[in-house]
């Protein structure tokens, strides 16, 4: 396989279809993703059924610390902008598979991941602080919802991690070809789908609760 | 929650001591059989790890129809219980209280879900001329996630103890507090896992229909079970994470202390309802709409004429799917919502009654002055309109806020949606079936015995659940477990009970009939077995080769085959074969399942190391399947035309 620029000829030959983008060349990549998008609706429902469920609760504190009392804007502010980024760095990536620049790409998706692990620890952090200040799952109705809530997007950009390291793995051995193009994309667009999840909860969750008490 | 070893097991209950002399000896049957006929092997390679949407249909047939079995013992031994007042049978109501909540739970998710999807997998690839579906891979891992919940959910009744709480789960009962053991941890977790399969298979049939349909077939030629299957997947996708999301709460807790529904922590119990209904009414429309579609292919097919109204069935289906996302309220018209909302609801709920009366007058339209041929299928489908349209207008009484006061909770509403779930689904199920029955097994049902069933079924669910709604109207209330006799509740009941027996021995006669028919009935020669005007008949042989056509066929009419006939084109005469492409088998989505029934077993009973287990074993077969170069093989053109030669072999032969 050579790394260093253009996609491997052997494997173009296969996939004459110079018109289409590479991850949409074989039939079953774009049966993938258009598969995908359906999955991601059903991902939309999901969110919309824990964000009302939040909402439901959101004044249900019962005589647990307040969320006002932890919540530290600096440090979501810092997630925010680690994550909006690692979605922009993801969307280079993408480009650079469209060029054909396979190293570039590669080089794009590592800083993506390294955006994500860091948005992750801050993210522990956050959880493992408030539990210290005696905001867990079980205090109350309200702290169970955050916590599923941002527990679930948290989960979903661990396995987008893990995703990612996987597809890079099999881009080192395999090479760029419609297979691993067809992985890649996808996966960035979880990684875009994420970020705007972030963003109802950046706004929803947080942001809020500089407007009500 | 620890339980010691001599609680693991239950003990000292004669009818589950039955159960699990049963279990062990079907076990032990099954093993036997399967080594002394050398046929582990083949049970692997052919079924187990098959990618082929026809057989994996047939696998999901045959489970709910297991499952109706264990299903339906239930309903007999409820039926037992409540034939006359203070009857001893099963001892106490705790008993009664975990047999209706298995009943309730097993018929709607084991068995009415997963029958459905099955004929669609048998179907809809044939329907609309495509190899496979778009996923095979997924499709097999649907399978056994249904098939790996249902056994999760099943062992609860010898192993720790079965759920109790209702198949609606409400909070607080359903709580630790209310519901203690791990009973109910097994229903959370069971359909937890055959959910993630339901979501991949209308993920998995919403991208078969739109992306691989033969050429010429516009959405509006599509036939009306494919157009019922699209639907009936959008709902799914819109409304099984609904339920996903439920289901996690309420483990979360009972295994974790959250506090969603536990009101002394600011939960809302009333959170739980409006979660489940939120699914739970679109998924009677999963179940029922798939129904409307197999009841519109056999009549058209037998009554040979075209669908009357086509268009106006298809915006029927969809006016209903959109509406069943905007009545969940009606479950729970009771608990003090308001007039305002209750009279929103109760608008909404009757509007369906609306598509739903456009399609009954649809099909018979279509009847009227269509040359009826009464086979059991088409028996089946006379008897779905007016039986259905008894649970429909009785729907519409329900529907009605202020006087489902009166009606809720009794077993008025127990009739109604006996009347819809069994005229409607399960007649489907059966008509279904054996309409495409030769499309699995290459013979037909026998006919003889088919009508049996039928009327013996028919009448035998009116004599059961017709009494019902006058029990209801005098007030007997669901979900008790005895009545006195000053009640004067005795004669209904026991009529209930006698025609309740006559439905379990009809489904031991369609049983029979299968086994009887695989011995005896004449095998079937072409692909048409019935006349059939679509595209599933359009294949070379009775059971379709496993690349289902030979040339993908083209479509120029709405009733596809029918045209093909009419103008005496051959779909099977094909020029020149060409290479068909064809997914691999593999094991991994068994493997997989089974590390998610464990991880699931372990976190019923809080044993989180094999829990984590699970979740490793899950994990491990996501790797192994991401790394796999799996592009699927090549049957060549020349094995093809060799196949194909074979086929009409045969058929010369056959005919003499
Ligand atoms: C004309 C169409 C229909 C109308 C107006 C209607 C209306 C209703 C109403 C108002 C209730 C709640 C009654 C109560 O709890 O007091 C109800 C319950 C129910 N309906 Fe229907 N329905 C219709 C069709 C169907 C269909 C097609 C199915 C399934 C195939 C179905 C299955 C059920 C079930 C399972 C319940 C009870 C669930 C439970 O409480 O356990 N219904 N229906
Ligand atoms: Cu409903």
């Amino acid at each position: 396989m050579r790394m260093d620029n253009k996609i491997d000829p052997k494997e173009l030959e296969d996939f004459p279809d110079e018109e289409r983008p590479l991850e949409y060349q074989t039939e079953t990549g774009s049966l993938n993703i258009f598969g995908f998008w359906m999955f991601l609706g059903a991902e939309i429902v999901l969110f919309s059924a824990l964000f009302g469920t939040y909402f439901v609760l959101i004044f249900r504190t019962d005589s647990s610390v307040l969320p006002t009392e932890l919540f530290d804007m600096g440090l979501v502010l810092a997630m925010t902008f680690t994550l909006l980024t690692s979605s922009f760095t993801s969307g280079l990536a993408i480009n650079e598979m469209r060029l054909g620049n396979a190293r570039r790409m590669m080089i794009w998706i590592g800083i993506t991941l390294v955006l994500g692990l860091g948005f992750l620890g801050m993210e522990i952090y956050e959880f493992v602080e408030f539990a210290s200040e005696g905001a867990t799952l079980a205090t109350s109705a309200f702290w169970s919802a955050f916590f599923l809530l941002l527990g679930t997007h948290g989960v979903h950009v661990a396995m987008g991690v893990a995703w990612f390291i996987i597809i890079l793995i099999q881009i080192k051995m395999r090479g760029l070809n419609p297979v691993t193009a067809n992985k890649t994309f996808i996966a960035s667009l979880y990684w875009h789908f994420l970020d705007v999840i972030w963003i109802f909860i950046f706004t929803g969750v947080y942001l809020l609760r500089l407007v009500i008490a | 929650m620890d339980p010691a070893w001599d609680e693991f097991i239950i003990t000292g209950e004669p009818f589950i001591l039955a159960g699990q002399i049963a279990i062990l000896v079907t076990t032990i049957g099954i093993i036997f059989i399967l080594t002394y006929f050398k046929k582990w092997k083949w049970l692997w390679n052919e079924w187990i790890t098959t990618p082929d949407h026809r057989k994996i249909g047939i696998m999901y047939i045959i489970a709910s129809l297991l499952m109706m079995i264990r299903a339906g013992v239930d309903a007999m031994m409820m039926r037992t219980q409540l034939a006359a007042p203070n009857m001893p049978f099963l001892g106490e109501a705790q008993h009664y209280n975990e047999i209706f909540t298995t009943h309730g739970t097993i018929m709607i998710i084991f068995v009415a879900t997963p029958f459905l999807i099955g004929l669609m997998n048998v179907a809809v690839p044939l329907q609309i001329g495509a190899r496979d579906v778009a996923f095979p891979f997924v499709n097999n891992l649907s399978f056994w996630t249904f098939f790996w919940g249902a056994m999760l959910f099943n062992i609860s009744f010898v192993i720790g103890g079965a759920p109790d709480a209702g198949w609606s789960a409400y909070m607080p009962l359903a709580s630790n507090d209310l519901s203690m053991g791990p009973g109910q941890n097994f229903y959370l977790l069971g359909l937890q896992i055959s959910g993630i399969g339901t979501l991949a298979t209308g993920i998995n049939l919403v991208t078969t229909i739109i992306k691989m349909r033969a050429k010429g077939m516009t959405l509006m030629r599509m036939p009306m079970f494919t157009w019922t299957t699209l639907i009936t997947s959008l709902i799914i996708i819109g409304s099984f994470p609904i339920l996903t999301v439920a289901l996690a709460m309420q483990t979360f807790d009972r295994l974790w202390d959250a506090a969603f529904f536990t009101l002394q922590d600011g939960g809302m119990p009333m959170m739980w309802v409006n979660l489940f209904w939120l699914w739970g009414h679109p998924e009677v429309y999963i179940v029922i709409l798939p129904a409307f579609g197999i009841f519109s292919e056999i009549i058209t097919t037998f009554a040979r004429k075209r669908l009357f109204g086509y268009t106006s069935m298809v915006f029927a289906i969809a006016a209903i799917s959109g509406l069943s996302f905007l009545v969940w309220v009606h479950h729970f018209f009771t608990m003090g919502a308001g007039p305002m909302v209750n009279s929103f609801f109760s608008i909404s709920t009757m509007a369906i009654a609306v598509p739903t009366g456009v399609k009954i007058f649809n099909w018979l339209a279509t009847l009227h002055r269509g040359r009826i041929r009464f086979n059991v299928p088409m028996v089946w489908a006379l008897g779905f309109i007016p039986n259905f349209t008894i649970g429909g207008v009785t729907g519409v009484m329900l529907a009605m806020a202020a006087a489902d006061y009166q009606y809720h909770n009794t077993y008025f509403l127990v009739s109604h949606f006996h009347y819809v779930l069994i005229a409607g689904t399960i007649f489907g199920c059966f008509a279904g079936t054996i309409y495409w029955w030769p499309k699995m097994f290459g013979v037909k049902l026998n006919e003889r015995l088919g009508h049996w069933v039928f009327w013996l079924f028919m009448i035998g669910f009116n004599v059961t659940f017709f009494p019902q709604y006058f029990l209801g109207l005098d007030g007997m209330p669901r979900r008790i477990y005895t009545y006195f006799p000053e009640d004067g509740w005795f004669s209904l009941n026991f009529l209930s009970t006698v025609g309740a027996y006559m439905m379990g021995f009809a489904f031991v006669l369609l049983v029979y009939n299968m086994y009887y028919s695989y011995r005896y009935e004449k095998r079937e020669t072409s692909g048409d077995a019935w006349g059939g005007r679509t595209l599933e008949w359009a294949t070379s042989s009775a059971i379709p080769p496993h690349y289902n056509f030979a040339q993908i066929p083209e479509v120029k009419d709405q009733d596809a085959f029918w045209q093909m006939k009419q103008e005496g084109v051959d779909p099977n005469g094909v020029e020149e074969y060409q290479d068909v492409h064809m997914p691999n088998h593999s094991g991994n989505p068994f493997v997989m399942c089974v590390f998610m029934f464990i991880g699931g077993f372990g976190l019923v009973f809080h044993w989180w190391t094999i829990g984590i287990i699970g979740a490793l074993g899950i994990f491990a077969c996501m790797i192994q399947r991401s790394f796999s170069r799996d592009d699927g093989h090549i049957v060549s053109a020349e094995e093809v035309r060799k196949e194909e030669a074979e086929i009409r072999e045969g058929q010369a032969n056959e005919n003499g």
